[in-house]
């Protein structure tokens, strides 16, 4: 039997106030899958962050259910193992009323020798409406969006990008300091591994701060420059100007030879420690994407110092992947919603 | 045998710099007649076939140096047969088949295997380039000797660098007694190892792993040094960087045996592509920026670059529709290359018709030291008929390669072969294939 429409099964749920605030995906937002920051427009970034925030306030801080994507459902494609960002937007899925399914790569027929086209296919067959995929390869989800009729959104792709962490980094700083205008933030670590810091990089510079990337130079390249950011080797002499520092972890399982000769030096070097922090300005955020390593990117008291937005963070990348996922597969003016169609008529 | 006349095209052999409009007259293989009012009206009349090539460009036939047919061991990817095919369909009449096959083409029986093959595929000549070490392992040499017997033109390990710096020289040794050229894959992999495109500010923004020029740079300028020192034969395979160039350039200028080539996709395209993630834009050496195509162009207008050659690689669609650190290296080449090298050298006016010509043809057969890339009475009758101003639309789906990985389907050409005659027979002819499709 096929699904009932979406507004059928709707009327299942009951309808409060705060849904109808997200009957439908506002006309400025065009894009079909949200893949990258490096592509969206400044206004594409603050439409996202408002939506987060206003996600946020209706769910009273991400604790309570919507229905704004009741019908639909959600598949979380890892092709990398993931914790922290696979259970977030399946609480952000099932915050909004979606169904979520988890479909991981060890175990399936991808050890069997099934292309990652051909899984995504099948699942897409299943009737889902939005594909949630993490993976090794740099442009994968790019890929599969060439291959599936819905909507994908990367969840990291390699060193690449992950921009639903880029936007909670973001929204965590709006939150906290306003406004991003004429902030200079530091991304300090393994810039050559994180997807982190590419998202954060084109999203911060949109929206008008100044980034400044500070690492050793096997991990920090100086053609960054030519982007027009800034490139440190020295955490302490950057370390005064900066409102935020984003600490990346050091992505150890990515390295062909490592990049600095051991752990000590690094930390001794680029550490967050609470003798750099009396350096820094008082009001200095603290962000870290985590998982982190304590004792390499940030001490131990320092990451649970008042400045750390880290936890705050945790928190905040529910809000934004409610906004990812409604913008991505929520219903559109004049447009019949993916899971209104018949099972299968897209296969 | 039957006799040919091709009428009234202008005839570019750059070999007895010739650059006219007349006729060429082929009698049992072999070019008995060219140029302007050297055939007589009664030969005219006497000939079996005649080809009108008013409006065309007649040249001898062009001759890919470097082409994977990848027949023993891949045929999912290409076999001789199909490969033969797509080299007359663009125009060539010959090519030079590299040896990574499975196993690699490193002894007489394999040689033998690859010519019994091409004779039974009755298309274009294929010329085989052998490997330089034993299994294509680079630990020892292949029985080179032996090979040349065969008919082995050049030896190779592409596909890989031969990394044993004392064993390419002992290589560059060895094959001076037979004057024979080491074909060298330039690349350092220890530099490259797990890159899938060229690292730059394109890859560090996709965060692609990338293979640094200097990886291609380090080992060129230690290959020179090699050739310098033993008097042997090197021809740089593939030359992508702007500084490969500069170092060709310079030990030209100093006398070292040194040629080298450039494909058509490395003078075309650039490490832009790859923000599409297209695993077609993926090959070995990578695609490079903007300035390295600048200077393999002027190095094809100095003649730094000797010759252009395709790298044809071809590879069955489902080992390309992967990510792309999974999809291995590799394009398509011999279907387009007329198509590309007319737009992208004759068009602009980078080149002329007597240097392209010598580019795909006439140098490459000096290199190999094959009798081919010449028209003069008594030439083998290999000629290409070229339309140089044929626009047209690649279209994979028509490629008689086995494979369809070209980035290039799609794009809009200016010029194609449209008649390629090998031994005095038409094998090709654009508009028989155009009906019969």
């Amino acid at each position: 039997m096929p699904p009932a429409p979406l507004l059928e099964r709707k009327r299942q749920h009951p309808m409060t106030a705060s849904d109808h605030a997200f009957a439908e995906v506002p006309q400025s937002w065009t894009h079909r899958h949200l893949l990258d920051l490096e592509r969206l427009s400044a206004d594409d970034i603050t439409l996202l962050l408002d939506t987060a925030a206003a996600f946020k306030q209706a769910t009273n801080g991400c604790r309570t259910k919507l229905s704004a994507l009741a019908g639909s459902t959600v598949v979380n494609l890892f092709f990398e193992s993931s914790t922290r960002t696979k259970t977030s937007f399946a609480l952000a899925a099932r915050r909004l009323g979606a169904d979520v399914v988890d479909f991981s790569a060890a175990g399936s027929s991808l050890s069997k020798g099934e292309s990652f086209i051909d899984t995504a296919k099948n699942l897409e067959a299943m009737g889902v409406d939005a594909v949630v995929v993490r993976h090794q390869t740099p442009g994968t989800p790019h890929l599969l969006t060439e291959h599936l009729g819905v909507g994908v959104i990367n969840a990291g792709d390699g060193p690449h990008e992950h921009p639903t962490q880029g936007l909670l980094d973001i929204f965590s700083i709006r939150e906290q300091l306003g406004s991003l205008e004429g902030l200079t933030v530091g991304l300090v670590g393994d810039i050559a591994h994180s997807r982190t810091a590419r998202s954060n990089l084109w999203g911060l510079t949109k929206l008008g701060a100044k980034v400044i990337l500070c690492g050793p130079p096997t991990l920090v390249s100086q053609r960054w420059q030519e982007l027009g950011v800034e490139v440190s080797h020295d955490l302490d002499t950057i370390l005064p100007r900066c409102h935020v520092l984003n600490l990346l972890r050091i992505q150890f399982e990515r390295q062909n030879t490592p990049p600095f000769p051991s752990v000590r030096e690094y930390a001794h070097l680029y550490a967050m420690d609470k003798r750099r922090l009396r350096r820094a300005r008082s009001d200095l955020v603290i962000l870290a994407p985590g998982p982190i390593n304590r004792g390499v990117e940030v001490t131990a008291d320092v990451a649970d110092c008042p400045q750390s937005l880290i936890l705050n963070q945790v928190t905040n990348g529910l809000a934004v992947r409610m906004a990812a996922l409604w913008l991505t597969c929520g219903p559109r003016a004049g447009e019949p919603t993916p899971s209104s169609q018949p099972a299968g008529a897209s296969a | 045998m039957p006799s040919l006349l091709i009428r009234g095209g202008r005839i570019v052999d750059p070999s007895q710099s010739l650059d006219a409009t007349g006729d060429v007259l082929i009698r049992d293989g072999r070019v008995v007649a060219i140029g302007a009012a050297a055939v007589s009206e009664s030969d005219a009349a006497g000939a079996d076939e005649v080809i009108d090539a008013e409006g065309m460009i007649i040249t001898p036939g062009l001759v890919d140096m470097h082409v994977h047919l990848r027949e023993p061991g891949r045929e999912e990817d290409e076999t001789i047969e199909t490969g033969a095919a797509a080299a007359i369909a663009g125009g060539f009449t010959s090519v030079a088949c590299i040896p990574n096959t499975e196993p690699p083409i490193d002894t007489q029986g394999a040689v033998e295997f690859i010519h019994q093959k091409a004779a039974r595929a009755d298309a274009c000549n294929v010329f085989v380039v052998a490997c330089v070490s034993r299994d294509r392992a680079g630990k020892e040499l292949a029985e080179i000797g032996q090979l040349v017997e065969a008919g082995a033109v050049a030896f190779t390990d592409d596909g890989s660098p031969v990394y044993d710096a004392e064993l390419m020289r002992r290589a560059f040794e060895y094959c001076r007694m037979f004057d024979k050229p080491i074909l060298a894959h330039e690349e350092v992999l220890e530099l490259s190892h797990g890159g899938v495109m060229h690292e730059g500010l394109v890859s560090l923004a996709l965060g692609l792993p990338g293979m640094p020029a200097a990886a291609e740079e380090v080992m060129i300028g230690r290959d020179i040094a090699l050739a310098e020192v033993t008097g042997g034969r090197l021809h740089v395979m593939h030359l992508s960087t702007a500084g490969g160039v500069a170092l060709v350039r310079r030990a030209k200028a100093q006398g070292i045996a040194v040629t080298a080539e450039a494909t058509p996709h490395h003078f075309t395209l650039t490490d832009e592509c790859l923000r599409q993630f297209d695993s077609n834009y993926k090959m070995s050496p990578p695609l490079r920026t903007a300035a390295d195509v600048e200077a393999i162009l002027d190095g094809l207008v100095d003649g730094t670059i000797d010759c252009i050659a395709t790298d044809h690689a071809p590879h069955a669609i489902e080992k390309k529709m992967l990510e792309l650190d999974r999809a291995p290296f590799g394009i398509l080449g011999l279907e387009t290359a007329v198509g590309l090298s007319i737009t992208r050298l004759i068009v602009p006016g980078r080149l002329d018709w007597p240097r392209l010509v010598d580019a795909m043809s006439t140098l490459p057969s000096r290199i190999l030291g094959i009798d081919r890339g010449t028209l003069a009475v008594g030439a083998v009758g290999d000629v290409t008929i070229i339309d140089p101003n044929l626009t047209w639309e690649v279209d994979a789906s028509t490629f008689r390669s086995k494979s369809v990985n070209s980035p290039f389907h799609g794009w809009q050409l200016t010029g194609r072969a449209v008649a390629t005659i090998v031994g005095g027979r038409v094998k090709f002819r654009l508009h028989e294939a155009a009906a019969a499709s």
